[in-house]
């Protein structure tokens, strides 16, 4: 077993050494050992709802798993073919380099240290995060910028506990914190009024939000106080697997933008529209190059449907944990989520 | 014959102590008020009593949510435990990410370990070495073939998603039927008179006794594949496995080494005087002698390892713990008590389990009883 995994991993830097020579012929040492094993192998949480947690049926599901199944349609026509490894934040990048898992998407916000320094490549943002503030509906409180000298309950040694300094210290507002060593303590500070504030990442706190006995009597506030992009990650050195993650990511957008949806996309096989022709495989082959077929964005929108779709089922407005679009939204409605054209 | 005025021909029923020595009343003066400060204590006792109980009961369940009950029930103000997220939830902290259509496997194993475990553990039934063998060499193997699968025609399911009661069962199992006979060998081999596996097994001991379980689990799963040939793995339960086995060995072999020294110097020499060789002798006389006297160290050694189980999240296996953990954040269950639900239920679970461990070794101190006991 040893001796053959061994060959694999010569062969995968013999590839790689290839793919140097001849830019246009895509091999992908990852995508070779994927397709010979039959299924993705995919780094998640231990459980954060929305983004990888397990439902109901103990089947992995949220935001970020869905990527994951992306993938798994792109290479496999089916989603299904992923495996999951549960990581926790410390033995995550670990996990990558070390090649247990193919695919790293794990609420990992993307820095300039990780990307530069850890031998690894941020795909794109799957989700924009960041720090925001919870307060009771009762409080009559609009802005972040009216509280000025409201008790703020932070866990401490945090960014959280940093950002929020910086914020009031910039806003000129009275910085006054009560503050709790651990995450459940603080929500529980929260809920008993031993504040008028939470403040913690947004997707978080709407997290928290859903467990309390009434969820409606708390409002996240607007301003977004810190830039806290998640997003999967691969191993540095295999372009080629790189560029499927990544289009993997954008053709989810794409399709959003040009109005592809999981039930219309038999339909819009005849549109003719020249974009969706080409998303879809029906004109040009953009799959190829990549190592997959032709179909290959086909499969990943009839089998998980666009990034709208994927967001409102997991954590969009109708679901508890009920995070608006916001930074989310594509570009054209006012959010920062962009493809770059499919030609 | 002479007449005698009176002889007594039978005894006279024994009557009652007189109710200042035995009864309700006496009881309660010798046990609970038999001075000033017991007075004190007592009604200190009686006291937190009434201001403990009548909450929990509240909690647990007055107000209690139970099973079957909806998540609406468990999302209101001041609601007790809600028992319908762990009735709901309960096969995912038994088997964790296992695929629903073969739970039946871990069943038959779970039914396999209490059939052939417990014949092992009442000194009563006979054929033990049959027994035995069955439990330590071919139990192992068709419990491993059943749960992986792969073969027979049995779907392929990876320890990444085995989890729950089975993973923290396995990982005791093998932990604590390993763990005791590594720690005699190597409590054996530290008074060994051969130089160098007496040096090996200290340097064993006194290494793994000086690393944290936490940092060899850390190690094991972040040092421990940067080491590796690319690609290849070791699986995270053997890690886990292998871990806890050799951390808790060291242990044992400490405990079991305490054991020996109390067998006194004659008992050695008898036995050398009987002509017994060293294995005879350690089997025979030493050992019998020495475990005896350590039951309740080794015992504390088996809980420990039970409860240490739970430290597996480290290299993301998930557990009892974990899973229940995982499943305090299920989005389906949110309220108010779903976490502190979930913690009462995984304490519950594993202090059935140490506590039916801690009342066996009890039965055995006893049945072992030759009038050392103090």
């Amino acid at each position: 077993m040893a001796k053959v995994l061994f060959s694999i991993a010569l062969a995968a830097s013999l590839g790689v050494a290839a793919t140097a020579a001849h830019a246009q012929t895509a091999t992908s040492a990852t995508l070779d050992a994927v397709k010979a094993k039959g299924y993705v192998q995919c780094g998640v949480t231990g459980g954060v709802p929305g983004f990888s947690a397990p439902d109901a049926n103990n089947n992995w599901t949220g935001l970020e798993v869905d990527f994951c199944r992306s993938l798994a349609a792109a290479i496999f026509n089916n989603p299904d073919s992923v495996r999951y490894t549960p990581l926790t934040s410390q033995e995550r990048f670990t996990a990558l380099s070390a090649g247990e898992i193919d695919v790293l998407s794990r609420t990992t916000t993307w820095t300039m240290s990780r990307d530069t320094q850890l031998g690894i490549s941020f795909v794109g943002t799957m989700f924009y995060d960041g720090q925001g503030f919870m307060v009771r509906k009762a409080d009559n409180i609009a802005s972040a910028l009216d509280l000025s000298g409201a008790a703020i309950c932070i866990e401490s040694g945090t960014t959280t506990e940093l950002n929020a300094a910086d914020y009031f210290a910039a806003n000129k507002l009275e910085f006054n914190t009560v503050v709790f060593v651990d995450q459940d303590e603080v929500v529980k500070a929260y809920e008993d009024g031993r504040c008028d504030v939470y403040t913690t990442d947004s997707s978080a706190l709407a997290a928290e939000r859903s467990k309390f006995a009434n969820p409606a009597d708390h409002i996240i506030l607007p301003e977004i106080i810190s830039k806290e992009p998640l997003g999967p990650v691969v191993r540095q050195g295999d372009s080629g697997w790189f560029n499927i993650a990544r289009w993997t990511y954008f053709a989810l957008l794409e399709a959003e933008e040009l109005g592809v949806t999981q039930a219309n996309v038999d339909e819009m096989l005849g549109s003719d529209n020249p974009a969706i022709k080409r998303l879809l495989g029906v004109e040009g082959d953009f799959g190829t190059p990549l190592g997959l077929t032709k179909d290959w964005a086909y499969q990943i929108i009839k089998h998980i449907g666009n990034y709208g779709e994927a967001y409102d089922r997991h954590v969009g407005p109708s679901t508890p944990i009920g995070l608006a679009r916001g930074l989310n939204a594509l570009w054209k409605d006012g959010g920062i989520q962009y493809s770059p054209p499919i030609r | 014959m002479t007449d005698f005025a009176f002889v007594r021909s039978e005894m006279t029923a024994a009557q009652p102590a007189p109710n200042r020595s035995s009864g309700l009343v006496a009881w309660l003066r010798k046990n609970l008020f038999a001075s000033f400060s017991d007075t004190i204590l007592t009604l200190l006792g009686v006291l937190f009593l009434i201001w403990a109980i009548p909450p929990l009961y509240g909690f647990l369940i007055g107000r209690a949510v139970p099973p079957g009950g909806t998540v609406e029930m468990c999302r209101v103000e001041n609601v007790g435990a809600c028992w319908a997220y762990i009735a709901s939830e309960i096969e995912f902290f038994i088997y964790g990410f296992y695929p629903m259509a073969e739970y039946w496997r871990p069943n038959v194993v779970f039914a396999l370990l209490v059939l052939l475990g417990a014949p092992l553990l009442i000194p009563k039934v006979p054929f033990k070495v049959i027994n035995a063998v069955v439990f330590f060499v071919v139990f192992p193997v068709v419990a491993v073939v059943l749960l992986s699968g792969g073969s027979f025609g049995l779907r392929e399911v990876p320890t990444e998603q085995w989890g729950g009661l089975l993973v923290t069962l396995i990982i005791s199992v093998v932990g604590i039927s390993l763990s005791l006979p590594l720690g005699i060998l190597l409590a054996l081999g530290r008074q060994s008179k051969l130089p160098i596996i007496k040096s090996l097994c200290i340097a064993f001991i006194e290494l793994v006794r000086a690393v944290p379980l936490i940092t060899v689990l850390f190690m094991a799963s972040i040092m421990l594949p940067l080491f590796m040939p690319q690609g290849m793995t070791v699986d995270k339960l053997v890690r886990a496995l292998v871990g806890v086995t050799l951390f808790s060995s060291a242990y044992m072999a400490e405990v079991v080494r305490g054991g020996m020294q109390a067998i006194g110097r004659g008992q050695y020499e008898a036995a050398q005087a009987l002509g017994l060789g060293y294995w005879k002798r350690t089997g025979l006389i030493i050992l019998p002698q020495a475990l005896k006297h350590v039951i309740p160290g080794i015992v504390g050694n088996f809980i420990a390892l039970l409860k240490d189980t739970s430290l597996v999240y480290i290299v993301g296996m998930k557990d009892l713990l974990e899973a229940v953990k995982t499943k305090n954040d299920a989005i389906e269950w949110a309220s108010p008590t779903q976490s502190v639900t979930g913690y009462i239920f995984a304490a519950f679970i594993f202090w059935v389990m140490c506590f039916s461990i801690s009342r066996y070794a009890r039965y055995w101190e006893n049945r072992l009883n030759t009038g050392h006991k103090r």
